[in-house]
C-alpha cells in the first residue's frame, strides 16, 4: 500500500524529505490520499485483468447463466453464463480509459481554445458565442446527439462526452488568461518584448495548472458515469465490449431474479466516482486554498 | 433597467443560432452517409436515393440550412423517418413524464438541499457540516440506476406500497399520477439535492464572510437573523441561478431516470430516435429542450432585476 501512495504522490525528492512531505499530505488531506490509493488499486487491478480474471468474459456458458454468487463465479454469471466478475474486471478498463481520455482531451482542447480567447479580442468574441451555445444545449443529451453521427466504437464514445465537457474549461481557461494579462508583471513582459509562446509558457499557462489539475478530475469522475449512463441507456461503448454500463443495461432485465447484474456493477461504479470526485475535493483544498474556503 | 432587459432578450439569438448550426450540423457533420444509415443494411440504391430526397440531402448545404431554419421559425420540426409522424407532436405527447418528473424532482431537491446547504455553511468546519457534505459526495458519486433500483427492489418490490415502474397521466388520475412520480423522483432528487446542497453551501459562505454579516454579527444581531434576513436573502440570486445553471443536469438525470423507471417521456422518445438513426426527431429534441432551458435561464435573469434593485445594468 505504501508503494501506491508514493506513486501517487509522484515526490522524486530524497527519501526521508520524501516521507516527512507525503505525512503531512496524509494528514492533512486524509480522504484524498484514500481517494487516490483505491483509484490507483482500481486501475492497477483493471490492467491486471488478463491476469486477474478467473473466466474468459466474453465465453458463453449456458449452463452456468443466472447463477448467484458462489465460490465458482465469486459475483456470479448473467444471462449467458459469463463471469460477472471477470466481466466487471474488464469493464473497469473501458470506465478508466474513457474517463481518462475525455479529462486529458477536453483539457486540451479546453486550453488551447481558452487560451486563444483570452488573448485575442476577436476571437473571443466568436469563440465565447459558441462556447455559450454549446452549454445550452444539456451534456448528456448532446453526447446521446453525437453517439447518432456513426457506428458506435470507444472512440465515439470518448468524443461524445468530450464535446459538451470542453466549453467549461474554455471559461475556466479564459478567465485565468483575462485576469493575468492585467497583471503588472505580465504587462512588463509585454513591454520589454517577450513574444506571445514564451509569455505563454512562462507567465500565463503555469496559472492555470492548478486550476485546470482540479477541473479535470471532476470532468474524470463526470465522464465514468455518463459512458456507463450511455451504455445503460443502450446508445455507449458497443454492446460487445464488458462495460460496466452494458452489464447494467444487460442485468436490468433479469434484476428481479438475479440483483447481483445490477448491484456489484452499480457499487464498483459509485466507488470509482467517489474517489475520483473526493481526491478532486482534496486537490482543490490542496492546490488553491481561496477556493476551498468558498466550496 | 430597460435597456438591460432588452439586452438579455436578444443575447439568445445568437445562442439559439448556435444551437441550431449544431443541431443542423449534427445531421451533416455524419463522416457516413446519413440517408444509407437510415435506410439500413437492406436498402436498395432507390430506397436510399428516396430517404435522401426526402432529407433534401441532394440540396447544397447553405441552402438546405436556411431553408431548415425557415422552417423552424414557422414551428415546423420536420416529421420523423422512423414514424412518420410531426416531430413536434411525437415531443408534446411524451412532455407530460418529463416535465412532472423534472418539476417534482426541483421541489424535492430545493426543500431538501436549501436548509442543509445553510445549515453546513453556517456550522462550517462542524461535524454538522463535515457530516451533510460527507453524504453529498456521497449522493452525487452514486449513479441514478443504483438507487432507482436499490429503492424498487428494497422498498416497492418488498412492501408493495408503490408502483415501481411506468407513469399515469394527471388528467386520468392524480393520485396514481402522484403515486408514480415517488420513486423516480427520490431516485433523481437523491443526487440532485447533493449538488444543489453543495452549491448552497458554497454561495452562503461566500455571503458570510461579507463585511457587512461581520457587523450585523457585531452589532449584536442574534444568529439566525442574521442567517435568514442578511446572509440568505443576499444569496438567493446566485442560489437561483446556480439552480437555473443545474438544470442542464437535471435533464440528464431524467433521461437516465426514464429509462430506468419505464417511463414514457421525453427521454425514450430520444434514444429510440438514436437507435433508429431517426435524425429529425433528435434534432427536434435537442431544439426543443435546449430552447426550453435557454428560456428558463432567461425568466431567471429578468426576474432579478425586477427582485434585486442592485442590479441596473
Amino acid at each position: 500500500m505504501t508503494d501506491i501512495t508514493a506513486d501517487a504522490a509522484g515526490g522524486s525528492a530524497p527519501a526521508p524529505a520524501k516521507r516527512s512531505r507525503l505525512g503531512r499530505i496524509v494528514r492533512r488531506h486524509p480522504m484524498m490520499v484514500a481517494g487516490g490509493v483505491i483509484l490507483v488499486t482500481m486501475a492497477v487491478v483493471a490492467a491486471a485483468a488478463p491476469l486477474l480474471a478467473p473466466h474468459d468474459p466474453i465465453e458463453l456458458n449456458v449452463v452456468d447463466r443466472l447463477r448467484p454468487p458462489d465460490e465458482d463465479y465469486l459475483l456470479g454469471t448473467d444471462a449467458y453464463g459469463r463471469d460477472m466478475l471477470s466481466r466487471m474486471l474488464y469493464g473497469a478498463r473501458v470506465s478508466l480509459i474513457v474517463g481518462l481520455a475525455v479529462a486529458l482531451l477536453s483539457t486540451v482542447l479546453g486550453l488551447l481554445i481558452g487560451v486563444i480567447a483570452g488573448y485575442y479580442r476577436l476571437a473571443d468574441a466568436i469563440l465565447m458565442r459558441i462556447m455559450d451555445g454549446l452549454m445550452a444545449i444539456p451534456g448528456i443529451l448532446l453526447a446521446i446527439a453525437l453517439m447518432a453521427l456513426t457506428r458506435a466504437s470507444i472512440e465515439v464514445v470518448i468524443l461524445a462526452i468530450t464535446i459538451p465537457e470542453v466549453p467549461r474549461v474554455v471559461r475556466l481557461v479564459r478567465a485565468v488568461v483575462l485576469s493575468i494579462r492585467e497583471q503588472t508583471y505580465v504587462q512588463a513582459a509585454i513591454a520589454i518584448g517577450t513574444r506571445f509562446p514564451r509569455l505563454m509558457l512562462k507567465h500565463i499557462l503555469p496559472n492555470t495548472v492548478a486550476p485546470l489539475v482540479v477541473q479535470a478530475t471532476y470532468i474524470f469522475a463526470h465522464a465514468v458515469l455518463v459512458e456507463a449512463y450511455l451504455s445503460f441507456l443502450g446508445v455507449g461503448t458497443p454492446p460487445e465490449i464488458p462495460s460496466w454500463g452494458n452489464i447494467i443495461a444487460e442485468g436490468r432485465l433479469y434484476v428481479q431474479i438475479a440483483f447481483w447484474q445490477v448491484l456489484f456493477p452499480g457499487l464498483a461504479l459509485a466507488v470509482m466516482v467517489l474517489s475520483i470526485n473526493v481526491l478532486g475535493d482534496g486537490l482543490r483544498d490542496m492546490l488553491d486554498p481561496k477556493m476551498s474556503r468558498r466550496s | 433597467m430597460w435597456g438591460y432587459l432588452i439586452r438579455r432578450i436578444l443575447a439568445v439569438i445568437p445562442v439559439m443560432t448556435v444551437v441550431a448550426v449544431v443541431v443542423f450540423l449534427i445531421l451533416h457533420l455524419n463522416p457516413d452517409d446519413p440517408a444509407a444509415i437510415i435506410a439500413g443494411d437492406q436498402a436498395t440504391a432507390a430506397d436510399i436515393e428516396n430517404i435522401r430526397r426526402q432529407l433534401g440531402l441532394d440540396r447544397p448545404v447553405y441552402i438546405q440550412f436556411f431553408e431548415w431554419v425557415a422552417r423552424l421559425v414557422r414551428g415546423d420540426l420536420g416529421s420523423s423517418i422512423f414514424l412518420e409522424r410531426p416531430v413536434l407532436h411525437l415531443i408534446l405527447e411524451r412532455v407530460e413524464p418529463t416535465l412532472a418528473l423534472a418539476i417534482s424532482t426541483t421541489i424535492f431537491s430545493v426543500v431538501l438541499a436549501l436548509p442543509l446547504g445553510v445549515l453546513a455553511a453556517w456550522k462550517a468546519g462542524s461535524w454538522i457540516d463535515q457530516a451533510i457534505m460527507a453524504v453529498a459526495v456521497l449522493a452525487f458519486s452514486f449513479p441514478v440506476f443504483l438507487i432507482g433500483y436499490g429503492l424498487v427492489q428494497g422498498l416497492a418490490l418488498e412492501w408493495d406500497l408503490l408502483p415501481v415502474q411506468g407513469f399515469v397521466s394527471i388528467t386520468e388520475d392524480p393520485s396514481r399520477f402522484l403515486a408514480h412520480l415517488v420513486l423516480p423522483t427520490i431516485a433523481l432528487g437523491l443526487v440532485y439535492t447533493a449538488l444543489l446542497a453543495r452549491m448552497t453551501r458554497s454561495t452562503m459562505l461566500e455571503i458570510l464572510n461579507e463585511d457587512y454579516i461581520r457587523t450585523a454579527r457585531a452589532k449584536g444581531l442574534a444568529n439566525p437573523r442574521v442567517l435568514l434576513i442578511h446572509a440568505l436573502k443576499n444569496a438567493a440570486v446566485p442560489i437561483v441561478t446556480t439552480i437555473g445553471v443545474g438544470i442542464a443536469l437535471l435533464i440528464g438525470g431524467v433521461v437516465v431516470t426514464e429509462s430506468v423507471f419505464a417511463i414514457p417521456g421525453v427521454g425514450r422518445l430520444t434514444i429510440d430516435a438514436v437507435l433508429h438513426r431517426d435524425y429529425p426527431v433528435i434534432q427536434g429534441v435537442i431544439l426543443v429542450v435546449s430552447g426550453f432551458y435557454v428560456l428558463i435561464n432567461l425568466l431567471i435573469d429578468l426576474t432579478y432585476t425586477v427582485f434585486d434593485p442592485r442590479i441596473r445594468y
